[in-house]
């Protein structure tokens, strides 16, 4: 219990997907101008995330692995090179499904989020956590856990930087800096803030 | 101050639009604005009947901050005659040493105008060399985009100076203001239009820019080849016992009498500041309290939890509190106006964030013995969401009772 409790801490916090590893920065810069459609976005990256993680896992375990093909008489076999697009295809799959499942039965939460589902597809914090998962060799459960702690902390930086974007409505900018210039500024500045985490050992 | 206030009168033209050095109005406008107070007004609606302007504001934080400055200077020299004694050393070279030793002023511990002086030393050139190379940001922005210079960047400036330990290159000094000063405030239009305090953004990028400089145990005190460790840096190591028997008592963290930044380790001094800041209603003692309650909240939780492996858990709180920058963030950092949470409830979340995170990272986090700086700046971030949180659930209440 206490390595996935450590496990998810360690997602969430210091290996931020956004603010660690800065990845998914399209998104993350282009649709943080409002903090309810920045949360709407989160949300949605956090479902997706905690469904292609452990998808992929599966995949990767008895399909893709060095070795995963033993179960079909196939010891020998090696077909990780097929890992990439494997992957995105997996998400590309499960986004559309979802999408699909959703405007079916929660047509609120669909019109919710609109435009941001598709748009997963390609932000490449979800191909990050699925590549991050293969390279650590998680598990089924340990992956699900991973799955949860990425998107919550990709969530939350996404949320943060809304809140300090409407914040800086009222600033000053120089005409230079003005739009994703100052953006790209205090993302910088937020993870200066998030460094806080770096070093912990879990 | 008449010959002052005519000769600034008579210059006055030469500085104006179509005047001779129309181009330094800021100087100018920076100067007279420092020395007297101006004369404009607000012309336009709405009109607040109150002398308490940005500059009064910023002046009372000054006042403020002044019982830290003479215990930053006063504690720099006594722990550098102390090392001396140690050592065994007589005098210093360089031209503090000339000074010194020109003024016949001597290296005696127990003497406080001796350390007074010695701590001077240091702390001017590095205050000198944050205002320049500070001041010269300002002007320039301030010249190229037409606003004024403002008082807040007088507080920017004391308040990164005392978190710096004694010893640190001048040009890390200049580079470290620099950033702050740029990137943390000019670059979203000067005071009040931040979120993140400049003054800690730059110590922060000092802090992970020379690690070498910025901690380690021979950084604290001003004399060379003398390792000191702070406290907090001993704590991580072994504990509260460890403290002890390194020779740090309560008493002497209390009255600021240890090792660290220069103007942070007294504790003492951070409350007469609060003291004064309350009262005039400068800072908020919302933010304070929750800070101190975050901090007593999350080392009980601590204590309670316990540890065989990591020591620092079951250090009380009351030691928590006058270790380290806590006192001097609680007080000076985390209740900047501009970067703190602004709702009243906010203000309470806000606080009890940094005080746990600050607890957090120093118990739990084996890189960063201090806390205080990287848990004021990570509840920066979350300021304006807890303002809006905070707005929304009370819109969402009085939509309820209105129904």
């Amino acid at each position: 219990m206490e390595l996935y409790v450590n496990l998810l801490i360690k997602a969430v916090f210091v290996e931020n997907l956004a603010l660690a590893f800065f990845l998914g920065m399209c998104t993350f810069l282009a649709v943080s101008k409002k903090i309810e459609t920045a949360l709407g976005l989160g949300i949605a990256v956090v479902v997706v995330q905690v469904i292609t993680v452990p998808a992929n896992n599966l995949l990767y375990q008895f399909l893709l692995k060095d070795g995963a093909l033993a179960w079909a008489g196939l010891p020998e076999v090696d077909l990780s090179f097929l890992g990439l697009i494997c992957y995105i295809g997996v998400i590309a799959a499960m986004v559309q499904i979802l999408e699909m499942l959703l405007d079916r039965f929660f047509p609120a939460l669909y019109n919710a989020l609109g435009v941001f589902l598709p748009l997963i597809t390609v932000n490449c914090a979800i191909l990050g956590g699925t590549l991050f998962m293969v390279e650590r060799d998680y598990n089924f459960m340990e992956s699900t856990v991973y799955g949860i702690g990425s998107g919550v902390g990709w969530a939350l930086a996404i949320t943060a930087l809304a809140g300090v974007r409407e914040k800086l409505k009222y600033s000053d900018v120089p005409e230079g800096l003005q739009g994703l210039g100052i953006t790209f500024i205090t993302a910088g500045l937020m993870s200066l803030g998030f460094m806080a985490f770096s070093g912990i050992q879990l | 101050m008449q010959w002052l206030r005519r000769i600034l009168d008579r210059w006055h033209p030469l500085f104006q639009k179509g005047g001779q050095y129309e181009k330094y109005f800021v100087v100018y406008e920076m100067i007279d604005g420092f020395l007297f107070t101006p004369s404009t007004v607000t012309r336009s609606a709405p009109h607040v009947r109150d002398g308490a302007d940005l500059k009064r504001v910023m002046m009372y934080v000054f006042v403020a901050v002044t019982p830290c400055i003479a215990m930053a200077m006063y504690n720099t020299g006594h722990q550098a005659n102390l090392a001396m004694a140690q050592l065994g050393l007589q005098a210093i070279d360089g031209w503090r040493g000339a000074i010194l030793g020109g003024l016949g002023i001597g290296y005696d511990a127990s003497s406080i105008v001796a350390c007074l002086w010695h701590g001077f030393l240091y702390f001017f050139p590095l205050y000198v060399v944050t205002l320049l190379a500070g001041g010269l940001w300002e002007v320039l922005f301030a010249a190229v985009r037409n606003h004024e210079v403002n008082e807040g960047f007088l507080v920017t400036s004391i308040l990164f100076v005392l978190t710096l330990p004694p010893d640190i290159p001048l040009w890390q000094v200049a580079i470290g203001i620099s950033f702050g000063v740029v990137l943390g405030k000019e670059v979203f239009g000067g005071t009040g239009k931040n979120f993140l305090n400049p003054a800690l953004t730059g110590r922060a990028f000092l802090f992970f820019a020379f690690p070498a400089e910025m901690s380690g145990d021979t950084v604290w005190t001003a004399v060379d080849g003398f390792s000191g460790a702070t406290a907090l840096g001993v704590g991580a190591i072994g504990g509260l016992a460890a403290m002890q028997s390194a020779g740090f008592t309560w008493l002497d963290s209390f009255l600021g009498n240890v090792q660290g930044s220069m103007g942070e380790t007294s504790a003492m001094a951070c409350l007469l500041g609060a003291v004064f800041l309350v009262y005039t209603r400068v800072a908020s003692w919302r933010i304070m309290v929750g800070v101190a309650l975050g901090m007593i909240g999350t080392t009980l939780l601590f204590n309670m939890a316990g540890s065989d492996s990591n020591p620092m858990v079951s250090v009380p709180w009351y030691w928590h509190l006058v270790l380290g920058g806590s006192a001097f963030g609680m007080v000076f950092m985390a209740t900047d106006p501009v970067s703190a949470s602004m709702t009243t409830v906010g203000r309470w979340i806000f606080g009890l964030l940094i005080g746990s995170m600050t607890i957090m990272i120093r118990v739990a986090n084996p890189a960063f013995p201090e806390g205080m700086m990287l848990a004021i700046l990570f509840a920066n971030i979350f300021a304006p969401l807890i303002d809006y949180t905070v707005i929304q659930a009370n819109v969402r209440k009085r939509v309820l009772r209105n129904i």
